[in-house]
């Protein structure tokens, strides 16, 4: 029977936020891509919150964007309303968070991608991955990707593939007795792909996420509710985005909460909650639990809040943050209805459970290359994240990966110490995760480098070295830093003496007068100044862009901290740049425990720096491996 | 990211195998600050002598002094990578021996920059650094394996049941309040931090007293630890058997009135106050023809040489003769408390006496009815410890390693509360009380790992 064949450079499985970022990468670097998903009117489709971003989340934004990513254009061009939450904590943990209209960010996306030279969006199911034998380095036989096969037998030829299968693997989506096969919105699963994977000798496992419901907006008694406005000025999330030109009419959020009545009626039906009933199996996350979780595991709390959320412009969907569940459709009516603000609100969907099948991201390289499949890579939801932007960050570095791969050259590893991008992967890829992994500020131990007004100066110059940054905004970058840099010396070395307008000024800010005069830089210190606040004071100061006084105010005011967590990196980089050769035998190195042996051969990380942070590997082990690697006592499976 | 050791940091370690008794200890420190740290410490005799600027392999006489306080003479050699056992730029600190002058030692080279050394890990050291066969290799991981254990060992079991309860607990305290700050900075809109480091500043407070008081016992804890080696002394029938049954409330030594029946050297360990003393009674030292009492004679001396301390029991209804002299002679270097016994008779010689022979505490005491045994405790606490002991808690800090943890503790606890003070935002705060716990973690042997996100979860009620 004749069949369609084409061929490719690299094949991207997926057209969500990991698949997306995935192609358009490949894309943009050159490579003939093509990138299939089971529904081409829901590319880039937000099928949970509408938001962009958020706590650590705006962090990975700011990063794929300094290095050639679209989500931050994406989110720029469709916000509704847009906060930079923390904004009175410090530097490292403000975060972007903006409501998207979804409709207008899936629909703009699907521009973007339509009109990418190089890539072709197609509609189809990708039902296999093909590859062929091939000798490795030692005896033994390693896989190498050649194409994959739609469910109509059609085949892609490619020399790379790349999965972005989000939470479509052999989906299904359940609340109380009512369970269907399909994948979010009632679009269609993919459920041939697994047992593909599966025969590669791919580890699958399941995991369980959820979504609430929405609401008719018009139902909806918002005078029982307290409204959360936008911030007065926006910032964008890209780089690039003129400033003036998100600043725009916002729309409104709105809090409410849930109350003793809510509660007891989610106690009264536990025994009709298919997760407590035991009809879900897979694992949920713990940090997004579901309203019943909620009140089973934090019995203590009388109320949780409720965030009545616009999906966009042109709908009066609202989405009910905070109130995910997978009870039966009466319960549901019940609960809501329970709520200030929401007790004639009219359901238009159902809040549900999904399940999905997903890999063991511990079997990918750092590269987010499988191991043992050339050529195989994967980025995104089945790789056991959540989060539309943990997806994006992986799609885009495994698209930038299998473009790097084809073109032979390097792959692109971003580690802990330059960005949450990489934080996100060394996690995924080193440790064994129990459920759906989401990024925080907490993870990132250098967090106070890792900011997200500094991703441009941390990421760009990656960027433009893939090929993914134009010489021109590398040069935008590297003229700030060199401004940035040329102002805190001049800060340093300026010394306000003891004027009266000098102390006039710290007066009128709260802050001690000077008796002996001090550098600009030590008042810059100073918890109640600021770089910004001390202007009057001091007429050399050049006319300088916003972006840079910022990081001036920012690496004169936490210097020291700065300082502390630039030694820790160059510990952390010395161990992360002594690479373990890819044959070693851990069986065959003596003095390593039998679980060290074991977590390290199935790991197989590439540094020391990476087996230092396997759990169950003990720094004792590592002085072990160290010994074999710098005494060159490598065995190497044959000798 | 797992504990692990650096190759960069400059070690010490005291490298003399049993320091309480050795008339010289060697604290050994090597790395690339090796040099810079002992030039801190070291006022040498010769002025203008600068150690950084000093030929290789050359040894330096002076004093050692750590924060305006001379703590010995010693002797420093300064030896230069390559050419030493570690290949790395080595400095040995020769100093006099004793428990307490080597630890003062290590405590100021630790306190000035140096990391207490893993056992094993100069060795380690000059293997990583130096020629490779496998035979050496082996020998290494052998070591790496021992420290395995001693990890182990010298975390929870070897530390005080109360002790790691209290740090336990404490460590707990500080995984809960990142895990609150950390869980309100990842979701904002659900969870308020207002007012929070208030009740911080007191919770950092009060840690920070707790560390004070272990800390507090750091000091003599090995010597609280291991006893007071204790030499009983004295001429022969003075009295010094009965000393020992009163103190040890037992029929250990034979006492009787025939001078010379304790002939051999005994031992009993007792406690006084609190403190343990390891008792060796002697034969009464007296110059004598019987081969026997000879030989005693001879390991009372060698004995006294060796002890922490020598209780010198005199017979106060006898005045001091040469059998005296001599005694007095042999422990006229050491810590010395004078008993005089048998103050139920009639004296000839009373404490005057006593202190124009030697500059020592002298108590009176009755051997016959237990009287001034309470006297000769506090003397003991005064000697040792400067009656600065503590001893309600039991909570001994016995590890130079542990003690070194528990500082480093200490200061990220107070760089919490300048924080505080400072108005830094709660995202700074946490760094530090990781830090803390992170430490306290150490002395635990217990993993940090993925500790904080999910007690974060498991705590509190997060988003979506």
């Amino acid at each position: 029977m004749p069949v369609v064949e084409e061929k490719y450079d690299v094949v991207v499985v997926g057209a969500g936020h990991a698949g997306c970022e995935a192609a358009l990468a490949s894309a943009r670097l050159g490579l003939k891509t093509i990138c299939f998903t089971v529904s081409k009117d829901s590319i880039a489709m937000m099928p949970c919150n509408p938001n962009i971003g958020g706590s650590s989340k705006g962090h990975l934004v700011r990063e794929i964007d300094a290095l050639g990513g679209e989500m931050g254009k994406n989110i720029d061009a469709t916000f509704i309303q847009s906060k930079m939450l923390n904004s009175s904590k410090g530097p490292a943990v403000h975060s972007l968070r903006a409501q998207a209209d979804k409709q207008d960010y899936s629909r703009r996306m699907r521009w973007v991608m339509e009109n990418q030279e190089n890539l072709v969006v197609r509609q189809a199911e990708v039902a296999e991955i093909m590859t062929e034998d091939v000798p490795s380095e030692d005896s033994s036989v390693m896989k190498k990707v050649t194409g994959v096969k739609t469910v109509s037998g059609a085949t892609y030829m490619a020399n790379a593939v790349v999965l972005c299968t989000g939470v479509y693997l052999k989906s299904r989506c359940i609340y109380g007795e009512t369970s269907y096969f399909t994948g979010p919105n009632g679009l269609m699963a993919a459920n041939h792909l697994t047992d593909s994977l599966l025969s590669l000798g791919i580890t699958v496992r399941r995991f369980k996420t959820g979504t609430p419901a929405r609401v008719d907006k018009r139902t909806v008694d918002f005078s029982k509710m307290t409204e959360q406005f936008g911030d007065e000025r926006v910032v964008p999330f890209s780089f690039e985005t003129d400033p003036e030109s998100v600043q725009k009419d916002q729309v409104s959020c709105w809090l409410t909460y849930t109350n003793e009545q809510t509660h007891e009626i989610i106690r009264e039906n536990l025994d009709r909650s298919p997760l407590y009933s035991g009809k879900i199996h897979a694992t949920g996350p713990r940090y997004c639990p579901s309203i019943e979780d909620k009140v089973v595991r934090f019995a203590d709390k009388d109320r949780h809040q409720i965030f009545v959320e616009p999906e966009g412009n042109y709908t009066n969907e609202m989405y009910l943050g905070g109130f995910s569940s997978s009870m039966p459709e009466d319960v549901q009516y019940a609960m809501i209805h329970s709520v200030p603000g929401l007790e004639h609100a009219m359901v238009i969907r159902n809040a549900y459970a999904i399940e999905y099948d997903c890999i063991d991201a511990t079997e990918l390289k750092s590269s987010l290359e499988f191991k043992n499949i050339y050529g195989l890579f994967s980025g995104g939801q089945i790789n056991g994240s959540s989060g539309y932007e943990e997806a994006a960050s992986q799609g885009l570095v495994a698209g930038i990966n299998a473009a790097l791969e084809v073109k032979g050259e390097d792959p692109m590893i971003i580690d802990r110490s330059e960005g949450y991008i990489g934080v996100l992967i060394d996690d995924l890829v080193t440790k064994e995760t129990e459920e759906p992994y989401r990024m925080m500020t907490s993870r990132a131990e250098y967090r106070l480098l890792l900011r997200q007004d500094n991703a441009d100066q941390r990421l760009t110059h990656i960027g433009y070295k893939i090929g993914l940054i134009s010489e021109e905004r590398m040069q935008h970058v590297l003229d700030k830093v060199a401004t940035i840099e040329t102002e805190i010396d001049r800060v340093k070395a300026t010394n306000v003496g003891t004027k009266k307008e000098v102390n006039d000024l710290l007066e009128s800010l709260g802050s001690t007068p000077l008796v002996n005069g001090s550098s600009l830089a030590e008042l810059v210190r100073r918890p109640e100044l600021s770089y910004q606040a001390l202007e009057s004071i001091d007429p050399e100061r050049p006319e300088l862009p916003d972006e840079v006084s910022e990081q001036v105010n920012i690496s004169l005011k936490y210097e020291g901290y700065i300082e502390r967590q630039m030694r820790q990196v160059a510990h952390f980089k010395k161990l992360e740049n002594k690479l373990i050769p890819d044959g070693i035998n851990y069986e065959s190195i003596g003095g390593l425990r039998i679980e060290a042996v074991q977590k390290l051969s199935a790991i197989r990380p590439r540094s020391i720096g990476q087996a230092s942070r396997i759990s169950g590997v003990s720094p004792a082990d590592i002085s072990v491996l160290l010994v074999y690697i710098e005494g060159n006592l490598i065995p190497g499976k044959g000798n | 990211m797992a504990r692990f050791e650096f190759m960069e940091d400059t070690i010490a370690a005291i490298s003399t195998c049993s320091a309480a008794n050795a008339g010289i200890s060697i604290v050994r420190m090597s790395g690339e600050e090796a040099v810079s740290i002992a030039e801190k410490l070291f006022v040498p005799a010769k002025s203008g002598l600068v150690l950084s600027e000093v030929n290789s392999h050359t040894i330096h006489y002076g004093k050692f002094v750590f924060e305006n306080q001379e703590i010995d003479e010693v002797l420093i050699s300064v030896m230069r990578a390559p050419n030493t056992y570690t290949r790395e730029d080595l400095v040995e600190v020769n100093c006099h021996g004793g428990v307490l002058v080597t630890r003062k030692i290590l405590d100021a080279l630790i306190q000035s920059g140096a990391r207490v050394a893993e056992p094993g890990e100069f060795t380690k050291r000059a293997f990583l650094n130096g020629r490779l066969d496998l035979s050496q290799a082996e020998a290494v991981i052998d070591l790496i394996d021992a420290k395995n254990e001693y990890a182990l060992k010298a975390s929870v079991d070897q530390l005080d049941g109360h002790l790691s309860r209290e740090l336990k607990v404490m460590r707990d305290e500080l995984l809960n309040h990142t895990a609150f700050i950390e869980a309100a900075l990842d979701d904002p809109e659900h969870m308020s931090l207002d007012g929070y480091t208030e009740k911080l500043a007191l919770d950092v407070d009060k840690y920070v007293d707790n560390l004070d008081k272990l800390l507090k016992t750091s000091e003599n804890g090995r010597i609280i630890k291991e006893g007071i080696n204790t030499c009983i002394l004295g001429k022969t029938n003075a009295g010094k058997s009965s000393l020992l049954n009163i103190l040890a409330h037992a029929e250990r030594a034979i006492v009787t009135d025939i001078a010379g029946t304790t002939r051999d050297v005994l031992e009993e360990s007792v406690t006084v106050g609190g403190i343990q003393l390891n008792l060796i009674d002697t034969a009464g030292i007296r110059k004598t023809d019987d081969v026997v009492e000879n030989i005693g004679v001879n390991r009372a001396k060698e004995m006294a040489g060796k002890a922490d301390l020598i209780i010198y029991v005199v017979d106060s209804t006898r005045a001091l003769d040469e059998n005296d002299e001599e005694i007095l002679r042999l422990i006229q270097d050491k810590k010395v408390i004078v008993v005089l016994n048998k103050a139920d008779l009639t004296p000839v010689i009373g404490k005057d006496e006593i202190r124009k022979a030697i500059n020592a505490p002298v108590i009176t005491t009755s051997a016959k009815d237990y009287t001034g045994i309470g006297d000769l405790e506090e003397a003991v606490k005064e000697l040792f410890f400067a009656g600065q002991i503590e001893m309600n808690d039991q909570i001994y800090i016995t590890n130079a390693r542990h003690k070194n943890l528990l500082l480093d503790a200490r200061k990220s606890l107070k760089l919490v509360k300048d924080g505080i003070e400072n108005g830094m935002t709660e995202d700074f705060l946490t760094i530090d009380l990781f830090d803390a716990y992170e430490k306290l973690g150490n002395i635990l042997g217990e993993a940090v790992e993925d500790d904080l996100a999910g007690r974060i979860f498991a705590r509190f009620c997060m988003g979506k």
